[in-house]
């Protein structure tokens, strides 16, 4: 029997994520751009995902869309929304998923998801982008530290420090109040992790929080912002190397079903 | 248009609204004195004394589809208004305070008449206008029903202040209150709201003979003619329409039906295309929405009138405000819900997450929010509505599956 792939491309407000899946089941090649929608971002990652397995746009059977920039890319096959893509790579990834928390570079949503892996109800955040990658991404700077350190420097906390402002603007005042305060920044970034959490939490509890909980997008890289979540919703968190190309992969797997029906 | 081509309901819809304003111009023009009316006021009382009124509220969300409501909006910040406040308070407060709107002129106002069964935001607003124009305030006050039943002393008390109004009218107006013309007055606004209402049912058909948006754009005429015979005329031809297009498998939605949901809370008046473009694009048909029915006000004597302006939206206890919503989505036949947290209207947008869960617990439908406004585009963001579109239909088409492979087990 013939190969059948298919591409799954989730084309984010901050990167640019695509996959290819071998008969609806293996991973062959995934590619990551830290460029999203307008960018050549999209274009970037596509040739690489194509390059890394030697295959063609025209050996796609079915390309799917997904993300804030779904609509960007014509020549897809179809487009869907990333809450649906990120249910169905949840549920392939962890068969026994109800909740999906992702939080994205411009938004935060949770899902809920029945025994069957079917997107049942979900919550996003409201036009402010607090709780977002976008407003770890700000904060970083106002710390000059890395991105990826946030983790680790979060880990060394051992003062318990509010950052109340919901308001990234504000926040970020309130950052720099306690750098010129002389607080540990293991401390400044352990609160803005539990701002985060706080935030990110409402929405969960708004849809029903309920074994097993899945987070998935960048942020879930930062295992400080999962241990923070986890200790407000009580609950553990998994998480999967694979959570940056959720919405990738569950692109990839909706354009395998469309191919088969 | 030949002798004999019939006009159609719309245009002559439109017309009872165009005359409303033409009357007051033409008030004005005589020196007779013009009022400035909340939606829910009792209309009954300033046309039974003869008397031309402007809807603010019309005119906010007219100005605001024609995408002048940021602009007014900005005028009333800068004057100190909040821009948390409703948006359609700040858009008619900028034009009382002479900021022009060519989008939909009206005469200033000699008197207002408030009454706040709308929402609380209401009283601060008209008391604003009439201080800045030094004019009379008639206040009718509802209190918040907290309970199912209208009580009796709530009658009472809503009875006094509507006596009160006409002695203050009869004074503003210089005319003298006729028993004989009100029961007139009475008896075409009951005939409207229950052509009014016949109209909204036509939803229920499937498919709908028409889009629900349709509801909205006819809602000018009940809020600011409801007591005209020829509103009630307009309505009652335009539901003969509805019957045909039922009959000739006709409709305003020239659309797929694949779907069919309730549209809760008042439109992005200023995005009205945007919001409409995803619904028309995965075949979604609006056939329920709460903002219209709401204005059908049927009674049949002086105490169901103080009953009927007793309930408004906002003015009613979750329970009540619950069953009303389930009862228009099971009738409508709807598989799912969109919520527009209004930025302008808190109160209403306010108990909208406690409503959402029972809509899923009782109706067991897909419900969905975004963020929106009424008046100011600039809380409304375009890319947000269409995901979260995107996803009520994704999972209605999952529900709708799974029915399905239910049905043929």
């Amino acid at each position: 029997m013939e190969n059948i792939y298919t591409m799954g491309i989730d084309v984010g407000s901050t990167a640019s994520k695509c996959i290819i899946l071998k008969n609806g089941k293996e991973i062959i090649s995934k590619s990551l751009v830290d460029s999203g929608t307008g960018t050549t971002g999209p274009a970037r990652a596509i040739e690489s995902v194509l390059k890394d397995c030697d295959l063609t746009k025209e050996d796609m059977n079915y390309i799917l869309a997904t993300g804030y920039g779904r609509n960007s890319i014509d020549w897809v096959d179809a487009e869907m929304s990333e809450l649906s893509c990120h249910a169905k790579a949840a549920h392939f990834l962890f068969p026994n998923v109800r909740t999906v928390i992702d939080i994205g570079g411009q938004d935060a949503k949770v899902l809920r998801i029945s025994e069957q892996g079917m997107l049942t109800n979900f919550a996003m955040n409201d036009k402010c982008a607090a709780g977002t990658g976008r407003f770890l991404d700000v904060m970083a700077r106002i710390l000059e530290v890395n991105i990826d350190d946030l983790e680790v420097l979060s880990a060394q906390s051992t003062k318990v420090i509010n950052i109340s402002s919901t308001c990234t603007v504000f926040a970020e005042s309130e950052v720099i109040s306690q750098l010129a305060h002389d607080s540990q920044i293991c401390d400044i970034v352990k609160g803005i992790h539990r701002s985060v959490a706080g935030r990110v939490s409402g929405l969960a509890k708004r849809v029903g929080v309920e074994d097993d909980v899945v987070m998935s997008g960048g942020v879930a890289r930062n295992k400080g912002v999962v241990t923070s979540l986890e200790e407000e919703l009580g609950k553990k968190i998994h998480t999967s190397p694979l959570a940056q190309y959720s919405g990738a992969l569950g692109a990839a797997l909706f354009a395998y079903q469309k191919f088969k029906k | 248009m030949s002798e004999n081509e019939k006009v159609p309901a719309k245009q002559k819809l439109r017309a009872v609204v165009d005359q409303v304003y033409q009357n007051a111009w033409d008030a004005k023009k005589r020196g007779e004195p013009v009022g400035w009316s909340s939606s829910k006021f009792p209309a009954e009382i300033a046309e039974t004394l003869g008397l031309a009124v402007c809807y603010p509220e019309n005119q906010a969300a007219a100005i605001s589809a024609k995408h002048g409501g940021q602009r007014m909006c900005e005028h009333a910040e800068a004057m100190g208004f909040d821009n948390d406040i409703c948006g359609y308070a700040r858009i008619n407060i900028a034009y009382a305070a002479g900021y022009e709107a060519d989008e939909k002129p009206m005469p200033q106002p000699d008197f207002v008449l408030c009454c706040n069964n709308i929402c609380n935001c209401m009283t601060k607003w008209y008391e604003n206008l009439a201080r800045i124009h030094n004019i009379p305030l008639i206040m009718i006050d509802v209190p918040f029903n907290n309970t199912v039943e209208v009580s009796d002393a709530q009658v009472a008390y809503i009875r006094g202040q509507f006596d009160d109004a006409i002695k203050q009218l009869e004074e503003i107006s210089g005319n003298k209150w006729d028993e004989k013309r009100f029961e007139q007055v009475c008896a075409n606004s009951n005939r409207t709201a229950k052509a009014w209402l016949k109209v909204c049912s036509y939803c229920q058909y499937k498919p709908s003979p028409f889009s629900g948006f349709d509801l909205f754009n006819h809602m000018a005429v009940v809020v600011t003619a409801r007591c005209k015979v020829e509103a009630a005329e307009g309505f009652e031809e335009l539901a003969e329409e509805l019957e045909q297009n039922v009959k000739s498998g006709k409709s305003t939605w020239r659309y797929d039906e694949n779907h069919r949901i309730m549209f809760e809370g008042i439109p992005c008046w200023p995005q009205l295309q945007a919001l409409f473009k995803p619904l028309k694009e995965k075949g979604i048909n609006t056939t329920a929405v709460v903002y219209a029915p709401a204005f059908g006000f049927v009674y049949n004597d002086m105490d169901e009138m103080m009953k009927a302006y007793c309930k408004a939206p906002n003015s009613v206890c979750l329970e009540t405000g619950v069953e009303w919503r389930e009862g228009i989505c099971k009738e409508n036949k709807v598989d799912g819900i969109l919520v527009h947290y209004n930025r302008s209207c808190k109160p209403w947008s306010g108990y909208m997450p406690e409503m959402q869960r029972r809509f899923r617990k009782d109706l067991g439908v897909p419900v969905v929010g975004f963020d929106g406004d009424q008046a100011d585009p600039r809380n409304f963001s375009e890319a947000q509505y269409n995901t979260r579109v995107e996803g009520l239909f994704e999972v209605m088409e999952e529900f709708n599956a799974k029915k399905g492979g239910k049905d043929n087990e």
